[in-house]
């Protein structure tokens, strides 16, 4: 028996390995497992090598795991491409059709099964997935009977033959399979887990869920990948809430479109990635300008230009802190899973009105779309704070026309913002600098103290939980840093060099403008090396810390940029070598 | 009832005297008062340029955005709140330059407001380059030997795009200009005036006499059916554009808004943002 396995289905893209993943995941969920999830796609509809690779354990789990138990390989080249993360008691099961051969170095079992005879012989070679799926379960020795009710409610809606033909495929493979489990060396098989079903779903789904429960009712967006299932969240679930989405003709309306209804008082955002954002900056710069409530999410991908759109990367930090021209205050937060992206985003609606200026989520493409366990979200924490609005009619003198000041200086910076429609609300809005009523003005004067104002709202802003704190020793070996899916690789990582006997603490940081310098540097503090570990080239997480914290000569960068997240082996290895030079220093 | 003078603000122009742009504001002015709009009701979205002024010098609620991206925002304010009357403006290089590509989807898009356009035919807050509506052989600072391109045709441009009401004003005419965005406001879709509003400083050639001498209004065409298409878009070639007047309406395609059912009711600015426990069980509920 086994706390964890990891599984994955590859094969060209466009045959259903989706699918197939969704049901298998979807099956360990409802019995309780903890599940992580990661996609591996190209940028194109069909052909070409794709695979879905899931972990599933007995304990929460936030990484994608360095080795594979399970290789389900609908053609050669998925088991070329995959063997290596096998070992000697892993096991590929490869369909018959594609004639598979063990490569020379494969550490792997290999068995082959006729999943498209079968599914053919069954009725459509289509459903070559499902007579895997029955594989499985027979390898994992699943109670097959979960997996045909799931499998029902799937089909239902295509008919009783559908669903009968498939629980067929479904039963036929899980039979082929046990035929062949003698012949297979290895333990396949999960312990049983309390049974209670968590929520299974992507950060993208989490973010619209974030969204809508914040009290999002509009959306203006453009498809890009990885950010497009938000969008496709929001069209699916808004109507439910009385809300709508446009898709724009391109990221700049977007931007602007959902800025000119946060201005007419309705909470609402937009969703892309890189590109998408450098089409953005001028109307986050007028957001900044006219203090006009906007948020935004950027799922980063590998860039630069059109870069790698299907692969992961953590690039866009410098460009989400600086890009735009001129000062404006900003607010650039980011989720560490799926969990907290949900809570991250309610909590950025709340920002952007309390504080009158655009709020970055940022996430990346591993979180985007890395398909995983959470808890049961907590509905009484959904709080809505919509800071100095004024939705009702002001009092006014008959003859009293002057403009409403929006602009008021006020001590914290943030002033009363009436919404069109609002009577005795009137004032003038504009990206030129303006006084205290909105009107143009060019004086000297008036200009330092709007800037002064508007900088200021943001100067010392501390969100709830800036930084996510996993540091228990007073005095650490190293410090890890890191933000958005890095999470997972980092916190087994750690627990691996612990077991070598390494003191090791880690942030991983949410908050990254304005930065949070004293809670870091506080952690800085106790350790001897703070590894920064981040998917750039740049080292961009850690330039931002240079700005921020003391340092001293404790900065160890780690950086990965080849599109692949980082897996907790990569995190082990690099720590055990400084731990090494740590030891020498000594 | 708000008249004329309850549009009106403080704000001094700093548009040059004897520009176009004024008459284009007053008639604004005069026509959200004939129609019968309180300032609070009238959101004015303007992009950059000499015209992008406009919406500070109303006395209404107004954003004056960035360089071409008017009818975004514009487009924004509707979705939020449709109960209010939304009217976008700016120059010719806001709306057939930098932001040509958001004036063709606005008007196939058909939300219910108003799109005016200050057509001057040259760039005058840059000091006078060509702009994409500036005839072929026009000499400008960065045209010295004369533009080498075709001028957009807006009318054509709008007619192709689907636009569902399409007008050509002069800013001379403030009564005619003024009738036509009443017009414009009372139509349920997107209402586009292209408007001759002449620059008196850096455009010598398209001036107030030079309009006055090439326009052709449409009410003195005998034929003109301003309600077919095919023979509106005739008649737009057939006068090289130089027409005045309503070209072309369509009042039976609905609006963008009529036709989603979660806009028929309370505007989105004013809905209740909480949803109930049950509610979010709901959704939470297909990730299981």
């Amino acid at each position: 028996m086994k706390s964890q396995v990891s599984w994955k289905v590859g094969g060209q893209q466009g045959e259903g390995i989706e699918s197939t993943g969704e049901i298998f995941a979807t099956a360990m969920n409802r019995k309780g497992y903890y599940l992580y999830g990661y996609r591996h796609f190209s940028s194109r509809i069909k052909g070409g090598h794709t695979n879905n690779k899931i972990r599933v354990s007995t304990t929460p789990v936030h990484a994608i795991s360095d080795d594979l138990d399970i290789l389900i390989a609908f053609d050669q080249e998925t088991i070329e491409l995959n063997h290596q993360e096998m070992r000697e008691d892993s096991v590929i099961i490869a369909d018959s059709k594609a004639k598979p051969e063990k490569p020379e170095d494969c550490r792997a079992q290999l068995i082959d099964l006729p999943f498209t005879a079968t599914a053919k012989e069954l009725g459509t070679a289509l459903m070559k997935n499902m007579v895997a799926v029955g594989a499985t379960c027979a390898i994992m020795d699943f109670d097959i009977s979960d997996f045909e009710t799931l499998i029902t409610n799937m089909f239902t809606k295509k008919g009783d033959k559908v669903v009968e033909m498939n629980i067929e495929a479904l039963n036929e493979g899980y039979r082929l399979m046990q035929e062949q489990l003698t012949t297979v060396d290895g333990d396949f098989v999960l312990e049983e887990t309390k049974g209670d079903p968590h929520l299974y779903m992507i950060g993208n789904d989490a973010i619209g869920l974030g969204a809508l429960s914040a009290g999002s009712r509009f959306m203006a967006a453009y498809p890009i990948t990885p950010a497009s299932e938000i969008m496709e969240y929001m069209i699916e679930n808004l109507p439910k809430v009385g809300g709508t989405v446009v898709q724009t003709e391109d990221e700049i309306a977007a931007a602007n479109m959902a800025i000119g209804s946060n201005y007419a008082g309705v909470r609402s955002f937009t969703a892309s990635a890189g590109p998408g954002l450098s089409l953005m900056m001028e109307a986050i710069g007028l957001s900044g300008m006219t203090e006009t409530p906007f948020v935004v999410i950027n799922t980063q991908r590998g860039g630069p230009s059109t870069g790698l759109p299907t692969k992961q990367e953590q690039s866009d930090l410098m460009q989400m802190i600086y890009g735009t021209h001129g000062d404006i205050p900003k607010i650039v937060v980011a989720p560490t899973d799926a969990e907290d992206a949900f809570y991250l985003t309610m909590e950025a609606f709340n920002l952007a009105e309390m504080y009158q200026c655009p709020v970055i989520i940022l996430s990346d493409l591993q979180l985007s779309l890395g398909k995983q366990t959470v808890e049961k979200l907590d509905y009484s924490k959904i709080e809505i704070n919509r800071g100095e609005i004024i939705q009702s009619d002001i009092e006014r003198e008959e003859d009293d026309k002057s403009y409403f000041r929006r602009y008021a200086l006020t001590e914290s910076g943030v002033s009363p913002r009436p919404i069109p429609g609002v009577k005795g609300g009137i004032h003038h809005v504009t990206g030129v600098e303006h006084n205290e009523e909105g009107k143009t003005s060019e004086a000297a004067d008036n200009r330092q103290q709007q800037m002064d104002k508007r900088m200021r709202k943001t100067e010392h802003l501390l969100i709830q939980d800036p930084v996510e704190i996993d540091a228990e020793n007073e005095v650490a070996d190293i410090l890890y840093l890191g933000f958005i899916s890095t999470k997972g690789a980092i916190q087994e990582g750690k627990v691996r060099l612990e077991e070598e006997g390494l003191k090791v603490n880690h942030l991983q940081i949410r908050q990254l403008h304005p930065f949070p310098s004293e809670s870091i540097q506080k952690e800085v503090d106790k350790a001897s090396k703070v590894v920064v570990v981040e998917h750039n080239y740049q080292g961009q997480l850690a330039s931002i810390l240079k700005m921020n914290v003391n340092l001293g000569d404790k900065l160890i960068n780690q950086t990965k940029y080849d599109g692949t997240p980082f897996l907790p082996r990569e995190i082990e290895t690099k720590g055990l070598e400084i731990a090494k030079e740590i030891k020498e220093l000594v | 009832m708000a008249t004329f003078k309850d549009f009106r603000n403080n704000v001094k122009p700093n548009w040059c005297p004897g520009c176009g742009d004024f008459s284009v504001q007053a008639a604004i002015q005069k026509a959200a008062a004939n129609v019968g709009l309180e300032p609070e009701e009238v959101a004015i979205i303007t992009g950059i340029g000499c015209s992008g002024r406009l919406s500070g010098y109303v006395n209404s609620y107004g954003v004056h955005g960035i360089h071409g991206r008017s009818l975004p925002l514009a487009q924004g304010v509707k979705m939020a709140n449709k109960d209010l009357t939304v009217i976008a403006s700016g120059g010719d290089g806001d709306g057939y330059a930098i932001g040509m590509g958001h004036t063709i989807h606005a008007l196939r898009r058909n939300m219910n407001m108003t799109y005016i356009v200050m057509d001057n035919q040259i760039y005058g807050l840059t000091k006078g380059q060509t702009s994409p509506s500036s005839a072929q052989g026009f000499v400008t600072k960065s045209t010295p030997k004369g533009n080498i391109e075709q001028n957009v045709a807006p009318l054509e441009l709008a007619l192709s795009s689907g636009a569902t009401f399409v007008a050509q004003g002069f800013s001379s005419d403030i009564k005619g200009l003024t009738k036509m965005i009443e017009d414009a406001i009372n139509h349920d879709g997107f209402s586009f005036v292209n408007v001759f509003s002449p620059c008196v400083t850096y455009n010598k050639v398209n001036t107030y006499d030079w309009f006055k001498e090439n326009l052709t209004s449409i009410e003195e065409i005998e034929d003109f059916d301003t309600t077919d298409k095919q023979k509106a878009t005739q008649k737009v070639l057939e006068y090289n554009s130089l027409l005045k007047g309503i070209v072309y309406q369509d009042a039976e395609t609905p609006s963008y808004e009529s036709q989603i059912e979660e806009m028929n009711g309370t505007p989105l600015a004013k809905q209740d943002l909480h949803i109930d426990e049950a509610q979010f069980e709901a959704l939470t509920k297909q990730f299981v």
